[in-house]
């Protein structure tokens, strides 16, 4: 008997986990002001030093997930982050852009920063070991995963959100993946009071 | 400063759409009951070791074929895949056994979509420049086709 109520409440954890995630992906911005995304966390940056965000206190910032060897998502993604942040100018010019990569494997500090040189400099690469990274992504709710290819190489599946992040580190609001413009800039004003 | 970027870019979006216009029919490529039209590129950030190319593939025959294979000038290593959007996840994949063209169907491949995937890159695709690339259909063989390297999407023509 004992052992049944064991593996039943597993089972029901395992349910509750898959419908929050299911309940997540699905809905989107609509479960994030419930859940506690976020989180703090200490990486290195392809800048050189590291990022600590209890450094970040009284600042926004936002963070993005992704690899350079992304052909569409990730490169979009950063040119319209970057047209944001010319258009804020002056009024974003504290707000800082992660661009943490899912790929630590083949995304060295160098590439990255070659990489990020074709966009605005607020936005900075963040090199995560295996383990940081995992905890990371938990911490956002954020998934990625390998898909390997016929060349025996592989490719990344990604969350394609960005997670914007309040003076507090607490998700103020996400932005979507091909979300329109005028709404981007709206999340971004919000966010940085302006 | 912004309103000169603002400038340059809306002169660059009307030379572009002159030049679609006068460059229409050269970006139709027909093999056998095959007809590609306009395979494109967008030009990839500084140090990106990847680019895709898209284009439409018409299957004007009475029988399927099938896209197999396809190379590039831009690189020794191109496959076929497919990206979606899972919720909030970008899932891209590669397409085993080549993408189907249906017996009087066009295909898209289009961002956020079906896509020659390039790897690898040996140069990045930059912009207003073209490669070239080769597709081998199952049936219809192998035709040589020019990319063109743009931001926007070429319209439709
Ligand atoms: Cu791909």
């Amino acid at each position: 008997m004992l052992r049944f109520i064991r593996i039943a409440s597993l089972v029901a954890a395992a349910l509750l986990a898959a419908v929050t995630g299911y309940v997540y992906l699905t809905r989107g911005e609509a479960v994030v002001s419930v859940a506690d995304i976020g989180g703090p966390f200490r990486l290195a940056s392809a800048n050189g030093g590291v990022v600590d965000s209890q450094d970040l206190a009284g600042k926004p910032f936002a963070v993005f997930f992704g690899f350079t060897r992304c052909p569409e998502v990730c490169p979009t993604t950063m040119a319209e982050m970057s047209a944001a942040l010319t258009e804020l100018g002056d009024q974003g010019k504290d707000l800082r852009v992660f661009f943490v990569t899912v790929d630590p494997e083949r995304d060295t500090a160098d590439f990255l920063k070659d990489y990020l040189s074709s966009f605005d400099p607020r936005i900075e690469a963040l090199v995560p070991t295996a383990d940081e990274l995992a905890a990371m992504a938990r911490a956002f709710r954020a998934f990625y995963a390998k898909s390997p290819t016929s060349d025996g190489g592989y490719t990344m599946d990604h969350t394609a959100t960005v997670f914007l992040m309040d003076r507090q580190g607490k998700l103020a609001s996400t932005i979507s993946y091909g979300e329109e413009q005028a709404t981007r800039m709206a999340k971004l004003r919000k966010l940085l009071g302006v | 400063m912004r309103l000169f970027k603002e400038l340059a870019f809306a002169a660059t979006l009307s030379l572009a759409s002159i030049f679609a216009i006068a460059s229409g029919h050269a970006h139709e490529i027909k093999l056998g009951d095959i007809v590609i039209s306009h395979p494109w590129s967008r030009p990839a950030p500084m140090a990106s070791d990847v680019a895709a190319g898209f284009m439409k593939i018409t299957n004007t025959g009475t029988a399927d074929d099938r896209l197999v294979s396809a190379t590039a000038a831009i690189t020794g290593t191109v496959q076929l895949h497919d990206m979606k959007m899972e919720g909030d996840v970008m899932k891209m994949s590669e397409i085993p056994g080549g993408i189907v063209i249906p017996t009087g169907q066009t295909v898209e491949l289009k961002p956020k979509s079906l896509h020659v995937m390039f790897m690898d890159l040996k140069r990045a695709p930059v912009e207003g420049e073209q490669f070239k690339g080769t597709l081998t259909f199952e049936k219809a063989g192998t035709v040589e086709i020019d990319y063109e390297v743009t931001a926007q999407a070429p319209e439709a023509h």
